[in-house]
């Protein structure tokens, strides 16, 4: 074992920790704020993948471009299902729960039904599919720019969350949806609005994993466990995502060094459910009174 | 009729059994198979195939070519005269959807074959049902082997006509150090075994072996580990959704084919269609049928499939070629055993018992002459290595000279040889339905 190796591990740790977390974003959003548990969040990030698909396909948009406009289509469609669905269910958890499950079921067969089962293929520019070398470390371009993306998009967050005055609205909610209601919040408007983000950030982080494995309709299933793990992980805080995802990301790159993937990944989930029986809170609570 | 106890006894037996337990009801030949064939009702047979869920992506494909092959048989006249009738239904790549639809076949639609599956795991989900049925299952990919069961017919390559050639051609035209990646789950552990003693007799070096999870597209680590093994070639047996992220992985992460060619077993044209030609040119690929191959019959399978209702995925690959000939084997055995014990008694068991060393000719196969197996019933077929090209096509840089004998034991010689009763054991004893 040589030096060069691990430092290479350790920062492939950093990449692997920023696709975890941007699986996680839009997932840790609408848990957080308005406690649905969103079980088509997969099916989201899909729907950003066939979206830049339609786009570069049909139209012809440049790949970086991809990237805000599935943020604004999928954020479209979350909108409309808050206000076609999840609006009536935010007094009833385990219904979303089985609400999203069957939505998630519908967004895959309907995409399937409309562009088929067989793969579709994101074009990016040609730099994206080469690699810096520095010294012994070697890394992607790609992953740069998902590490890059994903930095941006939590920078914004925390700047939208701590900064505004929206933010301030959205913490308020969050904490007692009744008490900000009587303090003149329109709390129905903050959850519409962060479903509809949570939603739009699934769907960059869809336009992004189509480039690193494949847009299919079913490819959504794979990221919604992780996305979850970091959630639960994290406790439903920005904050505690962003931590939750840079350990595992870290330490399954590190274990993936020493032994193999399949171990790597067996011990990182042994050591989630460790976690959780000791801090079922997970890492950040959140002060507030619903949960 | 006298009222006696043996009487009341008989009848009421017959009847609860008739009623209360249908499925146990068994004809008097001993087989479950109940449904007599009558002229002028199609035969039918069963499509057990994934249409939605992970495995859709090969299965779909399947189900396509052989309804294609099913209208082309039709057309021509059908299986001794009688039109065929698909029954098709969706397994939903869930193992025990398989195992109950495949029920659903025998038993209810009274299918007389069924053709299915793309993966090891489906296939041992569904043989018990098959062989406790006496039915027969037409295997149309590429498989493991160590398998003897007296109710398959494979039309795919096994180990031994997969990786033998290939490792070999690897290791005299790259170098001697080799890296192996695959999926985790049975298919590619056992193909490494096999490529492991075909690599010792080529004089390779193994340098390491990584096993990724069904579905995962992280290669980051693995591909970390190449670079530090810095192998001559990679070995891959990765499937599906991850096979086209780990392709793309490797030249997003800098690699270069020219340097460290992947030698796959699977990464065909529907897969560089789906992750972009430029991932996929200059790799590997071994496999018995190209879409370029140059034959009058795959210009005629490729332009006719194409054009017609089914061809709307735009390509054409082993496994659907694979799957095509399937039903041809299924007409060549049907009739072979309709001339020779009469239309109306054709059983699943006939036809496997009238299908050994069945030829499919050139003016049929597109991948050219195979024949049928007398003993262990996979197919004799020519091995061939195709490198793909820049516009996602398959360039045939080395066929096999004569078709390659299936070889279901050849790494565990100490097991026995697959015979049409059963697996042969060194001390003569045989054993039945060995999976």
């Amino acid at each position: 074992m040589d030096l060069g190796s691990l430092l290479n591990a350790l920062i492939l740790g950093v990449s692997i920790a920023s696709i975890w977390l941007i699986a996680a974003l839009g997932l840790t959003i609408i848990y957080g704020t308005a406690g649905v548990i969103n079980m088509a969040h997969g099916e989201l990030i899909m729907l950003g993948a066939y979206s830049s698909y339609m786009l570069q396909f049909y139209l012809g948009v440049p790949y970086l471009l991809c990237l805000p406009v599935s943020f604004v289509i999928v954020a479209l469609v979350g909108l409309a299902l808050e206000r076609g669905l999840i609006r009536y269910l935010y007094k009833r958890p385990l219904d979303t729960l089985l609400a999203t499950y069957g939505v998630s079921l519908v967004l895959m067969q309907g995409v399937r039904l409309i562009f088929g089962s067989d793969p579709k293929y994101l074009a990016v520019p040609e730099i994206f599919q080469s690699n810096v070398m520095l010294g012994s470390v070697s890394l992607s371009v790609f992953r740069i720019v998902v590490l890059l993306v994903t930095a941006l998009l939590v920078l914004a967050l925390w700047l939208l969350f701590y900064k505004t005055r929206f933010g301030i609205q959205v913490r308020a909610v969050m904490q007692d949806k009744e008490m900000a209601a009587s303090f003149g919040i329109n709390s129905s408007r903050i959850y519409m609005m962060t479903f509809a983000l949570g939603a739009g950030l699934a769907g960059v982080a869809g336009a992004l994993f189509g480039v690193l494995a494949i847009v299919l309709p079913t490819m959504g299933a794979s990221y919604v466990v992780q996305a979850f793990l970091m959630v639960v992980v994290g406790g439903g805080s920005l904050a505690g995502s962003v931590v939750a995802s840079g350990v595992t990301g870290e330490l399954q790159s590190v274990f993936a060094f020493f032994t193999n993937d399949t171990l790597a990944r067996f011990i990182i989930f042994v050591l989630i459910v460790v976690f959780l029986r000791f801090r079922p809170q997970g890492l950040f609570a959140q002060a507030g009174a619903r949960r | 009729m006298n009222i006696t106890r043996r009487n009341i006894l008989k009848t009421t037996l017959a009847a609860s059994s008739a009623v209360a337990l249908p499925h146990l009801w068994l004809p008097s030949s001993g087989e479950a198979w109940g449904a007599t064939l009558k002229k002028g009702e199609p035969i039918k047979v069963g499509l057990l195939f994934s249409l939605t869920g992970s495995l859709a992506v090969p299965e779909e494909d399947s189900t396509l070519v052989m309804q294609y092959a099913i209208d082309e048989i039709n057309k021509a006249g059908g299986v001794a005269g009688v039109p065929v009738e698909p029954v098709i239904v969706d397994a939903k790549s869930d193992f025990a959807v398989y195992s109950e639809k495949a029920k659903e076949l025998i038993l209810r639609d009274k299918v007389i074959a069924l053709f299915g599956c793309y993966t090891s795991a489906s296939r041992k989900a569904i043989l018990p049902t098959v062989m406790q049925r006496n039915h027969l299952l037409y295997y149309p990919t590429c498989y493991e082997g160590a398998e003897c069961t007296q109710n398959t017919i494979c039309t795919g390559p096994l180990a031994n006509q997969h990786s033998k050639d290939l490792i070999p051609f690897m290791v005299g035209n790259f170098g001697k150090k080799v890296f192996f990646v695959g999926s985790n789950y049975v298919w590619p552990k056992e193909s490494n075994k096999n490529a492991k003693i075909w690599l010792e007799q080529a004089g390779g070096e193994l340098l390491g072996e990584e096993y990724i999870p069904l579905g995962s597209s992280e290669f980051g680590p693995v591909l970390n580990k190449i670079r530090d093994a810095k192998p001559d070639f990679i070995f891959s047996t990765v499937v599906g959704a991850s096979d086209i992220a780990f392709h793309k992985q490797f030249k997003q992460e800098g690699f270069k084919v020219d340097d460290m060619p992947i030698a796959s077993l699977t990464t065909g044209e529907i897969e560089t269609r789906a992750m972009g030609a430029e991932f996929g040119a200059g790799h590997f690929l071994s496999a018995p049928y190209f879409q370029t191959l140059d034959n009058p019959t795959n210009h005629k399978f490729v332009e006719g499939f194409l054009s017609s209702k089914y061809g709307k995925n735009g390509t054409t690959h082993y496994n659907m070629e694979e799957t095509y000939i399937s039903a041809y084997v299924f007409k060549a055995g049907f009739e072979k055993a309709a001339a020779e014990v009469g239309f109306e008694n054709v059983t699943p068991r006939a036809i496997r018992d009238h299908s050994g060393g069945l030829v499919i000719e050139d003016a049929v196969s597109p991948e050219g002459q195979v024949w049928i197996d007398k003993d262990n019933f996979n197919t004799w077929l020519k091995p061939k290595i195709g490198q793909c090209q820049a516009d996602g096509t398959f360039k045939v840089v080395r066929a096999a000279a004569e078709q390659v004998a299936p070889d279901p034991y050849s790494i565990y010689p100490d097991l026995g040889v697959c015979t049409a009763d059963g697996l042969k054991a060194p001390d003569g004893k045989i054993r039945k339905s060995v999976i």
